[in-house]
């Protein structure tokens, strides 16, 4: 028993509130047919230890990316600059060695399909053993006891049997269960998890990020959480940042920015989100979709869609600024107009064409 | 979108669908069977939105499926206006589908990547033999209708974005006229400022059109926006059945309540403080269920509420779909309603 | 609200196809420009043709037309020299080479007709059906090719469109077994699916949604069988079994030629150049195509 209190995570001397990873200026882009295509462009943040950071945007906004240039995981293809400062060092101008060090034990990553972080051949003990042992001068034995312990502690059942489980012999909620086990054993200063529940139903889901809670609670790690559900952004970040065409357009407290969004893109995002928990009524859709972001024109890159959009938008591209706080930011030339509006305010309800519905109806009547 | 339409327009009756699991080698017996659809039976009013919500491998795009017999059910009724899509002639069926269309949940697997998009549309009133009556403008019509371009008619597929694909796809199940559109997940691959003005856009064609669906869906809070009344699957078998303010409002069965309890609400302040009900391990094999209640090996009620006396009841005793004081017909034998919203 | 639907700006569809949206055969047109090798093979093969049926047809000389001088090698005059009997042999390989693209482009299109029409049903209908059509495909593929292209052109053969068919008969069954895989994974995609709930009988799914999708396996397959058919052409003619005099292919040349490949070798030759030309490039077009249709080359060139 008294070995398995060594085991635990050993809380560094970090302190709640220091600032463990630092990104500034970070811009992302892959060479394509077309020009390059410039997935992220100047994103800046922080993460301080022991907070949930959220990262909301939908598919294509460079959220996924961003976290990717991060840990180093893009292909060779991609041009990355700018700075990403953790543990007071640059990971852009690390060695290739030196940062496999990094991602195996100080950031871990859980993505959203597990069987990229697992090995097929060998158990999902071993694995987590493996992990253990990396970090503490312990027996096998004594390893794989811990092993058991944390697949305990992420809820799989029957730990001990599983155990001798190989990856494929599981089903994905449990591998994904298994692959935050792994990252609880590694005891890392941060986990960066993108899109961890998008291919599980909604039951495993609560099970997946309530193993992500027992993660952090355990190792006391920062989390950046990547999805493009509003949902579970709501339930667990600290502070949200909103992606859209490779900027960070909103960035706030979770309350800032579900109550009281500055960015029109939040507003309708927030408004096309069909509610479980009152009765229907009329969805806010974005008309348009997202630009592409290869030769994107000058100015906001949601102007075309915007409902608030003037000639300033075309000209320049909005900067984040300050809001309703100073921690709450937003670019949006008129993010003052959108105090106390709501998204049906703002935006237009109707889709169908109505005259050629209405058309369509009266050709169809007997 | 209260419908207050009484006729019934389609009713479905104990339908069963197994799929065969045949042993490999030559002979390929039948060693078993993946029990996808386990006498599931509901009634769908004309102008009304019946949801089919549950997890993947619960069998509601197979019910869709058989509904329209794309699929051939191994047993049951499917009724059409009173008559029985599983035993109808190949052109006696030919002539209903004019009358039920179906779209699906990938808007780029189910549009031919060969064909523009106006021959998309017009696919359907060719193969009636109802394009040489002004097809071009019918088209032209569809395509409006739906918030796409009539211009864009001769680019392919591909060149559009996922949200209108998927208008593409409405506006070819359209095109005949439906009184039944099935949407299988119609807006599960697409992004949420997408996925709006699909449901708005299939709202207001509802209106307009006095269309009924049929829509299957694992999001619950899509199903609770679109539908009038909602159908709970789980494993092959309807668990609960009532309004969507019923089920929503007083869930009563508790895998309804786990399902409810396990989206999470886009409001930081509610869903922090929500009660959970989880549900705990991973769905049990369709080919081998459990005995009795399906649903008990992973039931928290089972595990946490009952005593040993009450269990043995869940494990013998299949529980039936009947209203047991809830106000609607659930599958309980300790059906119980709660408040989680 | 009517206030902010105006306020929507008329430009938001447009914004959507800013990067110049391509349609699927300027793509496949575009990586297929990507293959070095093919496009000059392209260009070479295009050559060719051109001078085979307009320069044979503006050539000073008629082929089998008999010439004052005999057996003399190349020169300006007789770029490829002449045979024994004076005839030009320029012209001579010019026909013959006519000829044995006639044969070939033949083959290809009649086996691609019958073999994908064939596979595409077994494919489709699946169980006995494609049991029993594959079978039959089967058989036609365990017979030796020459030995039966023989017997059968010999009883029958003489004319270049005699041939033609006698090698397409043998040829189908292996277009057959690419069009019944490539339909196999179709007919599970959703816009089949979708074209049945639409009421679309068999036979339009097949020809209407199948078989212009499978088009790009066929296409490559089709290059193929032409270079398959040119050879063999000239193998049946070289044995004698094909083109039989006073028609002419590069194989009966070859075989022509043969006797005076010591003393006279430019008729053995040229002939044997323009067979390897026609078989090479035509593969590396097909290569190019290939490349070209297949959706998984998403190459960045940098």
């Amino acid at each position: 028993m008294s070995e398995q209190i060594d085991l635990a995570p050993q809380r560094r001397k970090g302190t709640k509130g220091d600032v463990v990873l630092e990104v500034s200026g970070l811009d992302v882009s892959f060479p394509s047919g077309d020009g390059p295509v410039r997935a992220v462009r100047g994103v800046d943040y922080t993460l301080r230890r022991g907070e949930v950071l959220g990262i909301v945007g939908e598919s294509g906004s460079g959220k996924s990316v961003t976290s990717m240039a991060v840990m180093r995981l893009l292909p060779t293809t991609a041009r990355v600059s700018g700075e990403v400062r953790f543990d007071g060092r640059d990971l852009l101008g690390l060695s290739e060695t030196e940062m496999t060090r990094i991602r195996g034990s100080r950031i871990s990553m859980i993505f959203q399909d597990p069987m990229t972080s697992l090995n097929p051949v060998y158990t999902i003990g071993a694995q987590i053993a493996e992990a253990v042992r990396a970090h503490h001068d312990v027996s096998k034995q004594a390893a794989l006891d811990r092993a058991v312990e944390l697949l305990d502690k992420v809820r799989i059942p029957n730990a001990r049997d599983r155990a001798g489980s190989f990856p494929h012999e599981l089903s994905g909620g449990m591998r994904q269960r298994v692959v935050i086990a792994i990252a609880m054993a590694n005891d890392p200063d941060v986990i960066i998890a993108d899109e961890p529940t998008t291919a599980l139903d909604v039951t495993v889901q609560a099970q997946i990020m309530d193993a992500l809670s027992a993660a952090k609670e355990e190792t006391g790690a920062a989390m950046v959480l990547i999805t493009h559900d509003l949902g579970v952004i709501a339930g667990q970040a600290d502070r949200v940042m909103v992606m859209y065409a490779g900027k960070l357009v909103e960035v706030g407290s979770a309350e800032d920015v579900f109550y009281t969004p500055r960015m029109p893109y939040t507003l309708g995002l927030l408004g096309s989100l069909p509610r479980m928990d009152r009765p229907s009524e009329r969805l806010t859709p974005i008309p348009g979709s997202p630009p592409s972001v290869v030769n994107m024109p000058p100015g906001c890159p949601f102007g075309p869609r915007c409902p608030k959009h003037t000639a300033v938008c075309d000209e320049t591209e909005p900067e984040l600024r300050a809001t309703t706080g100073p921690d709450h930011l937003a670019a949006c030339h008129h993010a003052e107009t959108l105090a106390g509006a709501s998204a049906d305010d703002v935006f237009d309800t109707e889709v169908a064409d109505a005259q050629a519905l209405h058309q369509l109806a009266e050709e169809g009547r007997p | 979108m209260t419908a207050v339409e009484t006729q019934t327009l389609l009713s479905v009756r104990n339908v069963v669908k197994h799929f065969p699991i045949r042993s490999k080698g030559l002979v390929r017996r039948q060693i078993g069977a993946v029990q996808a659809v386990s006498d599931v039976s509901f009634d769908l009013a004309e102008g009304e939105t019946l949801g089919l919500v549950g997890e993947s491998g619960c069998g509601k795009s197979t019910t869709a499926r058989v509904v329209l017999n794309l699929i051939p059910a191994t047993s049951g009724e499917v009724l059409y206006k009173g008559r029985d899509l599983t035993s109808l002639s190949r052109s006696d069926l030919r002539g209903l589908r004019r009358e039920l269309q179906i779209v699906f949940q990938d808007p780029y697997a189910s549009l031919d990547p060969r064909l523009p998009v106006n021959e998309i549309i017009a696919e359907p009133l060719r193969i009636h033999g109802l394009y040489s009556d002004g097809g071009r403008d019918k088209v032209r019509q569809l395509m409006q209708t739906v918030g796409l371009k009539p211009e864009h008619g001769n680019r392919y597929a591909h060149e559009f974005s996922g949200g209108q694909r998927q208008r593409i796809g409405i506006a070819r199940a359209l095109a005949l006229r439906p009184k039944l559109l099935v949407l299988d997940e119609p807006v599960s691959a697409l992004d949420v400022s997408i996925q709006a003005g699909v449901l708005n856009l299939l709202d207001e064609l509802q209106a307009e059109l006095g269309l009924s669906y049929l829509f299957v869906s694992h999001d619950l809070s899509v199903v609770r926006h679109i539908a009038d009344r909602i159908a709970v699957m789980y494993l092959g078998q309807i668990v609960e059945i009532g309004t969507a303010e019923q089920l929503f409002t007083a869930p009563a069965h508790p895998y309804t309540q786990a399902l409810i309890s396990a989206i999470p609400l886009p409001d930081p302040r509610k869903e922090r403080a929500r009660e959970r009900i989880t549900v705990v391990g991973d769905l049990p094999s369709p080919a081998n269920p459990p005995s009795g209640c399906r649903f008990r090996t992973r039931c928290p009620k089972f595990a946490n509420e009952l005593t040993t006396e009450q269990q043995s009841r869940c494990v013998e005793q299949p529980p039936e779909l009947t209203d047991r004081g809830d106000g609607h017909p659930v599958s309980c034998h300790y059906a119980e309603s709660r408040t989680l919203l | 609200m009517p206030d902010t639907t105006t306020a929507i700006p008329p430009q938001a569809e447009e914004r959507e196809f800013t990067v110049a949206e391509r349609s699927q055969a300027q793509l496949v047109f575009r990586r297929f420009l990507q293959h070095r090798a093919a496009v000059v093979s392209l260009c070479v093969f295009v050559a060719l043709i051109l001078l085979a049926y307009v320069g044979g047809w503006l050539w000073k000389y008629d082929a089998g037309q008999y010439t004052p001088d005999n057996s003399v090698p190349p020169s300006w005059e007789h770029p490829f020299g002449t045979d024994s009997a004076g005839r030009d042999q320029f012209a001579q390989v010019l026909r013959g080479t006519r000829i044995s693209l006639q044969v070939s482009v033949s083959v290809a299109i009649l086996a691609t007709l019958v073999g994908t029409l064939w596979g595409s049903v077994a494919g489709y209908f699946g169980g006995w059906v494609d049991t029993v059509m594959m079978r039959i495909s089967d058989l036609v593929l365990t017979l030796p090719l020459i030995a039966v292209a023989a017997m059968l052109a010999h009883n029958f053969g003489g004319t270049w469109y005699l041939i033609a068919l006698v090698i397409a008969a043998l040829y189908w069954a292996y277009v057959s077994r690419v069009a019944r895989g490539v339909v196999l994974s179709l007919r599970e995609k959703e816009f089949v699916e979708a074209a049945r709930a639409l009421g679309a009988s068999d036979t339009r799914i097949i020809l209407r949604h199948l078989v212009p999708n499978a088009l790009g396996s066929i296409l490559v397959n089709l290059t193929i069988l032409v270079a398959l058919a040119i050879l063999l052409e000239t193998s049946l003619s070289y044995l004698g079994f094909g083109v039989t005099p006073p028609d002419t292919s590069l194989g009966l040349l070859v075989s022509e030629a043969q006797t005076a490949l010591t003393t006279r070798p430019w008729l053995f030759y040229f002939p044997g150049l323009f067979i390897i030309i026609i078989a090479l490039t035509i593969n590396f077009i097909g290569d190019g195509l290939r490349d070209a249709f297949d959706p998984q080359q998403t190459k960045v060139r940098q």
